[in-house]
């Protein structure tokens, strides 16, 4: 680099001509307009703004020029090549925008593509249905109770007013285990949890037994011998066949809808008395068909068994049945569980294969 | 019960247009469920005909077959004569007879026949000429039905038959049947007087009792009858097997003499088959009335009859022809003073005394036998007869007299014998005992404000005697109600006669509950989290045979002796009720590979037995008494143990193959994590140890134990053995885990930390051990040596192969390391992995690679 001419003109010096800086801008902008991509953008950056650059060049004469003449030949080298870096860096922007978009573009799957690494399990349809209905009567202000699936005979029969020599007894279709004389059965109803409720706990109590029941029928369609049921047992000072219809209207229309009800037949068990048979109103045709399949036109399904609690069974379990009354009710939830969802064919139920659960949610 | 509804309208006024539908409905609104409707076998057209002619043909087969033309009327449509092929020869032209044409059906017992024009010995027959046995209206096979015999006694109606009308109706075969399910409280409703009584309730239409007008007929009992003697020395429970004992005698019957038309019919119609009349009389008056009678070959009887109980190896062939063996707690009919049994009384009669074709004079008991020794008769040789069912029900106890005399009366008009004046009437049935109930009570049980006239209207509407004091009523009772007992039964009459959709829905208010127990909680919890983790849940019947027990490699004896054995199992070759689910989940695991799943993983909760094998019978106690507490605790000590188990099933790829790669078939580490998985989920620490145990594999066995060592079961690989011995998918792994041992683990509430904030750092060290050194040993060692400080650690790599010495593998750490008041330095940070790894050497033998 020379040092400080005074003797020099500007206008002299080449580089700094007006003219020459101009058509050194618009060189750099035509190149910066006509740069595709990023890289061409970078390559063109040595030329128009690197240090052999046209205008760096210019730049570098400024110094050399006497000082009257340095301020406007700065003025105008700095001001083109503020153009020139404002056009690279706006240049830069919209590459980067192209470039991201078309990575985005590109990194673009086809979302319907079949997912299922690990397939998710499913809950069996019957634990759902008996937790559904738990939870109902939770929400009312019931407990869950339980109790052994091999009971002794006094639980499932003789405490519940089954006389050893009642026809009702034979009627249950019990197993029995080896040797009778043990005084053990599978039990055949859910209602022995009836009895070892009260002697647990004593009354009042608002109870519901939810749990697997065996009778000796062969498997097929329609029959199981092992099956589910629901039991409700309320007793307290006061209770009225009012609340047991009450309480079986509300189950029925939580789990089959606004407007099912219930209907009580005079019926027999020993276990209550009165006793009745529990009808569900039609949920298909609402007793408005009578063509109707489901109800074979009368409207209502058989649901389930129910009655007052007999003394027998509040004496048997220690409650003083002049002061308390109760309330009991039984029904299947298999039966429940093919009224909701169509199942025609008990077997699928229980034979454990896969794709019965799959039809179903962890919702029913 | 089937009630023929022509039948029940002799006892009731059933309304002309009621349909058996409409009976049906009535009678379920008072407790008699329909059980079907029935009406005769036949589908038209069945129409009269006069033979005119009757031309026999023999055949090359010798037999001879009527060639007949029959005037059918207009029914044929052409009114012209029908030809028709018969086989039959007892009818003559100018006989009217019954003629299906074609397009009718009959109903055999091979099914329903329907009836064309057809080809036969050389003939188009165009129908049938039908016998009683084809209508289903008889048993006379021996010839077809000729309508001028059957309705010789009618000679009007029989004027007004002529060719082509409709034989449906003529025959009763549109009469309706209505089946009703009767309850075991209402013994009196297997009768049509039963069922026409509540009939009479459900729709307030006039019941007439038949039996009054009976009674009112039937003779005093006299000194002269058949002498019978009535001597329970054994009674049951303190009560007589046998407290009346009706018996006539009815002589010179002809045996032989055909059943009435309209008897037959409705015995057919109720369900019964018609044999001959002494049988046919007693079964009818039998389901008219509810009494069950036994009619007796007087001539083979020997004065006294005795009825007492069994003795000890006495035995009596009954009419089934079966020798048997009595016991001594069956009541027998005997005669000869008590030296001969001739009836298991109730239940069967005996073949010696049976009346049969050279019966001329007969004896008919009618006798009220006690339920219970009834039942235990019928149950003891398997014989429940229609007589059984009715005494164990409990019969009316004044009915004997009537039913004997309706019974007489059948044999008299249609036997044509004569009864004996003297009649035989010894015992006294205890009365019915009075139900005392405040004339409230039915309201405050039903939640129906009953009118106390109502109540008593109601009681005394059902045959009850009712007088009232203040404000308690005094129930008396009918005799053919030994159910009502006490006053909730007479709620029941009430509420069901007033109607029990008057009873209103009414919310009860509960105290308030505590929501699921802590036991309910986890239960649901394991299964949504086995279900998130690809597992399907299933449930199996609980049966097994000692045969899967061995097939899965256990001590067949020592299952057996915690199993529980069923008496009456389903299949002998599954008496068991098993001791752990999978010896039951595996029918599931094979069942979905039959059927083409082959990637499938299971579980299933429920309960197993865990029997301690000693026997403690179950005692027993009376109905309505509370056991002491002694008795209370014995028969819950009776009950096996009975655990609940989670079971866990794997066979085929756990994770699937797809677009993405290849799969990953299950192993034994799946279950091994799903152990891990369900501790984690249910904040309790698990562990694996190496064990072996039946059904796995001897390598690939973890023991699954909690941090007391506490075991919660066993997971691994199962055996090759059981796999193959079971036809299971090869490297099927599978885990059974006692959920009660999990559950009451995670009844402990977790106290936290506070999280500390400072820098982590971490560490990584490879160490070489043998290959017999489990990771958990090397991992302890880790854990110990480098102390508080060690936040996590985590194996990252395993590693056999060519750089390590055989036998030797590598194991490879990340250790991280944070205090939980300062930042580590990496001195600190050295130091503390330096000491880690030399606890390691020295309690493994590790060498840092």
């Amino acid at each position: 680099m020379s040092g400080p001419n005074t003797n020099y003109d500007p206008v002299e010096v080449a580089v700094l001509d007006p003219e020459a800086v101009d058509a050194a801008v618009a060189s750099a902008l035509d190149a910066v307009a006509g740069a595709t991509s990023l890289d061409e953008l970078k390559a063109l950056r040595a030329t128009h703004q690197g240090d052999k650059s046209a205008l760096a060049l210019a730049n570098r004469e400024i110094g050399a020029l006497p000082p009257s003449a340095k301020a406007e030949a700065g003025k105008r080298v700095g001001q083109a090549r503020g153009r020139v870096n404002q056009a690279f860096a706006a240049r830069q922007l919209e590459l980067e925008a192209e470039r991201d978009e078309r990575i985005l573009t590109e990194e673009a799957v086809d979302v319907t593509l079949p997912t299922g690494r690990r397939p998710l399990g499913r809950r069996h349809p019957i634990e759902l249905m008996s937790e559904r209905i738990a939870d109902l009567f939770v929400g009312m202000g019931w407990e869950i109770a339980e109790g052994p699936e091999i009971e002794a005979e006094w639980f499932n029969f003789d405490a519940l007013n089954f006389d050893a020599d009642h026809p009702a007894r034979q009627m249950q279709d019990t197993f029995y285990v080896d040797p009778p004389e043990a005084g053990l059965v599978l039990r055949t109803h859910t209602s022995p949890v009836q009895a070892r409720t009260l002697l647990d706990r004593g009354v009042p109590v608002y109870v519901a037994a939810i749990g697997r029941v065996f009778r000796t029928d062969e498997l097929d369609a329609t029959h199981m011998p092992a099956f589910h049921q629901v039991e409700g047992l309320a007793v307290d000072e006061g209770i009225t066949m009012a609340h047991l219809k009450g309480t079986l209207d509300r189950l029925a229309s939580e789990l089959f809808g606004d407007g099912i009800t219930t209907r009580l037949r005079p019926s027999y068990f020993p276990f209550t008395e009165p006793s009745a048979e529990m009808d569900l109103r039609c949920f298909v045709c609402r007793g408005e068909d009578p063509d109707c399949r489901t109800c074979k036109g009368t409207g209502w399904i058989e649901w389930g068994g129910c009655g007052m609690v007999n003394r027998n069974v509040l004496t048997a379990c220690g409650v003083d049945p002049d002061r308390y009354t109760g309330f009991a009710f039984g029904m299947g939830i298999d039966r429940a569980l093919m009224f909701r969802t169509g199942v025609s064919d008990m077997r699928d139920m229980i034979e454990g294969d896969v794709r019965f659960d799959a039809q179903f949610g962890w919702e029913i | 019960m089937r009630v023929p509804v022509e039948w029940m309208r002799e006892y009731v006024a059933v309304p002309q247009d009621a349909t058996g539908v409409d009976i049906a409905a009535d009678l379920v609104s008072v407790g008699l469920e329909e059980e079907g409707l029935h009406t005769g076998g036949v589908t038209g057209p069945l129409v009269v005909g006069r033979v005119l002619s009757r031309e026999p043909e023999p055949q090359k087969n010798g037999k001879t077959i009527n060639w007949c033309s029959v005037d059918v009327g207009d029914a044929n449509g052409t009114g012209e004569p029908q030809g028709i092929v018969c086989g039959a020869h007892n009818f003559e032209p100018g006989d009217l007879v019954v003629v299906i044409l074609p397009g009718g059906v009959l109903t055999t017992p091979q099914g329903p026949l329907e009836v064309s024009a057809r080809k036969t010995y050389g003939h188009v027959s165009a129908g049938m000429i039908c016998s009683e046995r084809e209508l289903g209206i008889g048993d006379d096979h021996d010839g077809i039905l000729v309508l001028d015999r059957r309705f010789a006694g009618e000679p009007d109606l029989l004027a007004r038959l002529t060719p082509g009308t409709d034989a449906i109706p003529l025959l009763g075969l549109d009469r309706e049947t209505v089946e009703v399910n009767v309850t075991p409280d209402r013994g009196y409703c297997f009768s049509v007087r039963g069922v026409a009584r509540e009939y009479g309730h459900a729709t307030g239409a006039n019941f007439t009792d038949p039996v009054v007008d009976l009674d009112a007929r039937a003779p005093q009992p006299t000194e002269g009858g058949f002498p019978v003697e009535l001597r329970d020395d054994a009674p049951i429970r303190g009560l007589d097997g046998c407290d009346r004992y009706v018996a006539r005698v009815v002589r010179g019957i002809d045996v032989a003499a055909p059943t009435p038309p309209w008897m037959a019919t409705r015995l057919t119609e109720a369900g019964m088959r018609p044999i001959s009349l002494p049988v046919d009389v007693t079964n009818y008056v039998m389901l008219g009335l509810g009494q069950p009678l036994h009619a007796f070959d007087l001539a083979t009887l020997e004065a006294p009859i005795v009825v007492r109980r069994a003795r000890a190896g006495e035995r009596l062939t009954t009419l089934d022809d079966a020798d048997r063996a009595l016991d001594t707690g069956d009541l027998l009919i005997t005669d000869r003073g008590g030296e001969r049994p001739v009836a298991i009384a109730g239940v069967m009669g005996g073949a010696a005394t049976e009346v049969g074709a050279e019966t001329r004079d007969v004896l008919i008991e009618a006798a009220h036998f006690e339920p219970v020794s009834i039942a235990r008769s019928a149950r003891r040789h398997k014989l429940p007869s229609e007589a059984s069912r009715r005494f164990e029900r409990g019969v009316d106890t004044a009915l004997a007299a009537a039913a004997a005399q309706l019974a007489v009366d059948l044999l008299v008009e249609h036997g044509g014998g004569v009864a004996d004046e003297d009649v035989t009437d010894v015992g006294t049935p205890a009365a019915p005992a009075a139900v005392s109930m405040p004339v409230g009570f039915p309201s405050v049980i039903a939640g129906v404000d009953y009118p106390e006239a109502d109540v008593v209207r109601i009681l005394e509407e059902i045959g009850c005697a009712v007088t009232r004091e203040a404000d308690v009523l005094s129930v008396l009772p009918p005799t053919w109600r030994p159910d009502l007992t006490t006053a909730p039964d007479l709620v029941e009459e009430v509420a069901r006669i007033h109607g029990y959709d008057e009873i209103p829905s009414v919310l009860p208010t509960p105290p308030g509950g505590s929501g699921l127990t802590h036991g309910q909680r986890v239960r649901r919890t394991v299964a949504d989290v086995l279900a998130g983790q690809g597992l399907s849940e299933v449930w199996s019947a609980p049966f097994v045979g000692a045969d899967r027990y061995a097939a899965l490699g256990l001590d067949v004896d020592a299952e057996v002796a915690r199993s529980v054995r069923l008496a009456n199992p389903l299949s002998d070759e599954q008496p068991l009720m098993r001791t752990r689910l999978l010896a039951t989940m595996v029918d599931a695991l094979r069942r979905n590979v039959a059927r083409g799943t082959r990637d499938v993983a299971l579980f299933e909760i429920g309960l197993v037995v865990d029997s301690d094998g000693e026997r403690r019978p179950a005692p027993t106690e009376e109905v309505g008494v509370r056991p002491s507490d002694e008795v209370l605790d014995a028969i819950r000590a009776a009950v096996p143990s009975q655990p609940r188990h989670i079971g866990l099933l794997l066979a085929g790829d756990r994770d699937r193959a797809g677009w993405w790669g290849a799969g990953r078939a299950a192993d034994v580490t799946d279950v091994i994590d799903l152990a891990r998985v369900l501790g984690e989920a249910l904040g309790v620490a698990v562990r694996t140890a190496r064990d072996t145990v039946a059904p796995f594999h001897p390598g690939r066995c973890a023991r699954v134990e909690l941090a007391d060592g506490t075991v919660v079961g066993h997971v691994g690989e199962l055996h090759p053995k059981v796999v193959a011995a079971l036809g299971l998918p090869a490297r099927t792994v599978a885990g059974e885990l006692d959920l009660d041992v999990l559950t009451r683990a995670a009844e402990a509430t977790v106290q936290a930390r506070t999280l500390t904030t400072f820098p982590m750092a971490q560490s990584d060290v490879a160490l070489v051990v043998d290959e017999a050194v489990e990771a958990v040993a090397v991992e302890g060692a880790l854990r110990a040596g480098a102390g508080p400080t060690l936040e996590s650690l985590g194996l990252f790599d395993v590693y056999h192969g060519d750089q390590l010495e055989a036998g030797r593998k590598s194991l490879a750490y990340r250790l991280t390391f944070r205090a939980p008041d300062r930042t580590l330095t990496t001195d600190e940070v050295s130091g503390l992995r330096d000491s880690a790894v030399a606890a390691a050497a020295t309690r493994t033998g590790a060498v840092q690679r």
